[in-house]
């Protein structure tokens, strides 16, 4: 469904991204991993449309996106949680989740949504009416990611959603994730927890210096000798 | 002498309400594209000239002409974002708020020159029938016009609270104002939400300009002096919050009100004065919220 080639990009003088190749199938759960700096948030960035590629190309169910801007592109079926969460903590938890539904697609059927997500996170509709900023930090995690299946996406890009969370939260959230993909939405996990990651995906891409550099099935990688001395010790 | 404070009082709330709705154009478009427009006294003031000549050309009832003033804004508003200010919103906020500052002054002058020429530098006021009535409430004395427009004011920062807290636009600007990379990510145009909350801004400069030139008076060069005042206002009250700019407004035409009975001369100093103290004590302003 989703399709990445040679997709070269940057910040102005900085080059981060060297030609990046990867794709993501019809409801696949699939990693991306790699250390600081090697171009993981880059390359969710290109997909949604945030940064335009300088070369290469995204499609997406065979269109290409270099044209679209990010909200067609969360209108198209692809929503992303970034880095931290980033939800609107002046706001309140229902709030958040009903700008999650902003799309007109996603509008129509914002009720039944917003029941599924407080099923999956019941801690969010106990608070529904509290102000975003309250939260603790795995209930703004939740709320971040509640909020982006408010836009009913077909694909649902992750960055870093195990970040600052407490090793017991970082484990109901890989269960979350398992749990979400199960609904038939595909995943992009980008992940620092390496094995935790390759664990959970069926794939995984291995990204350095902002190139592709590996690729296979999560067991694959976990045994990949070159993965395993960088990032597993 | 009781009498003469409460008479100053009461004149300061009335003016203070207009403050109130002058800065709360500013503080929504700053709060949102983080564009500060120092040509606002001067979208005040066109708003001020419409109603004006609405009435004095056509009849057009002041207040009932509100929405005649503030659609012609609207125009106006939309014309200078798409033009000027749309240019600068990619740019990081710092630069953006710099840029902002040297646009606005620059159409503030262009406005004021061109306002000059059309309508000479000639102070107006609307004269209508019921324009110098007055009632009398323990002594002190009520112009109609001005309650009226006391009432109007509170109706428009009301009826603004409402549609940002109530529907679906209005959290989508609020949304865009605290984040609005997070914003796009839910499937806001974010630059559609800056163009229409400019054009927001200068819709409420229209109106409050029209209760300026029914309470009070219209001319060229009052647009600074309004500028000036809603950055007063905005600062003391804190970016976001409108119930803020409304009492931030209230305190500054109180005390410029009070001050204007024992130091006269100074009465302009004193509303200065408060923005300094403001900055130094509370950045924020006095009912900004804290991040968080």
């Amino acid at each position: 469904m989703l399709e990445l080639e040679g997709v070269y990009a940057g910040y102005k003088d900085l080059r981060v991204l060297w030609g990046i190749s990867l794709r993501v199938g019809e409801g696949e759960l699939v990693a991306l991993v790699g250390p600081n700096g090697a171009g993981k948030t880059t390359t969710l960035r290109i997909i949604s449309g945030l940064l335009k590629p300088t070369a290469g190309s995204v499609r997406f169910y065979g269109c290409s996106l270099d044209r679209e801007p990010p909200h067609r592109i969360v209108e198209m079926g692809i929503s992303q949680v970034p880095e931290g969460g980033r939800i609107f903590t002046g706001m309140s938890v229902e709030e958040n989740l009903e700008l999650g539904a902003f799309t007109a697609r996603a509008r129509r059927e914002k009720e039944q949504r917003m029941k599924w997500v407080y099923q999956l996170f019941p801690r969010l509709e106990e608070r529904k009416n509290q102000r975003a900023g309250t939260l603790s930090g795995g209930e703004r995690q939740m709320l971040a990611i509640g909020r982006a299946l408010m836009a009913q996406p077909r694909l649902l890009l992750l960055d870093e959603p195990s970040f600052g969370l407490a090793p017991i939260l970082v484990e109901q959230m890989f269960e979350m994730i398992q749990e979400i993909n199960q609904q038939d939405v595909a995943v992009l996990l980008v992940e620092q927890n390496v094995r935790a990651a390759l664990e959970l995906a069926q794939r995984a891409y291995v990204i350095e210096n902002g190139r592709i550099v590996g690729e296979g099935s999560g067991d694959a990688l976990l045994s990949f000798e070159s993965v395993r001395s960088a990032y597993l010790g | 002498m009781p009498t003469t404070v409460a008479q100053s009082l009461v004149s300061g709330i009335l003016v203070g309400a207009l403050y109130g709705l002058a800065a709360v154009g500013l503080s929504l478009v700053f709060g949102v594209t983080k564009i500060l427009n120092v040509a606002h006294g001067e979208l005040l003031m066109l708003g001020g000239y419409a109603s004006f000549w609405l009435f004095t050309l056509l009849g057009v009832d002041p207040f009932g002409g509100i929405p005649l003033s503030m659609f012609a804004l609207v125009l106006i508003g939309l014309i200078m974002y798409q033009l000027f200010f749309s240019r600068l919103i990619k740019l990081p906020t710092e630069d953006k708020i710099r840029n902002s500052l040297l646009i606005g002054f620059g159409l503030g002058l262009i406005l004021q020159n061109i306002a000059l020429r059309l309508w000479t530098a000639d102070n107006r006021g609307i004269t209508t029938a019921y324009a110098g009535a007055t009632f009398t409430v323990l002594g002190v004395r009520l112009p109609y016009v001005r309650v009226a427009s006391l009432v109007i004011a509170f109706v428009f920062l009301l009826a603004l609270q409402l549609f940002l807290r109530r529907t679906y636009i209005g959290k989508a600007i609020r949304a865009t104002a605290q984040d609005w990379e997070a914003a796009t990510l839910m499937g806001i145009n974010v630059h559609g939400i800056y163009r229409l909350s400019f054009v927001l801004g200068a819709a409420l400069a229209g109106a409050a300009g029209t209760l300026v030139a029914v309470g009070y008076s219209v001319e060229p060069v009052m647009g600074m002096h309004w500028t000036l005042k809603s950055l007063i206002v905005l600062v003391m009250g804190g970016i976001g919050s409108i119930a803020g700019t409304l009492v931030g407004g209230l305190i500054l035409g109180v005390t410029e009100s009070a001050a204007a009975i024992w130091i006269s001369n100074y009465r302009h100093v004193i509303g200065l004065a408060i923005f300094i103290l403001v900055l130094l004590i509370r950045p924020q302003g006095l009912f900004g919220a804290k991040e968080g």
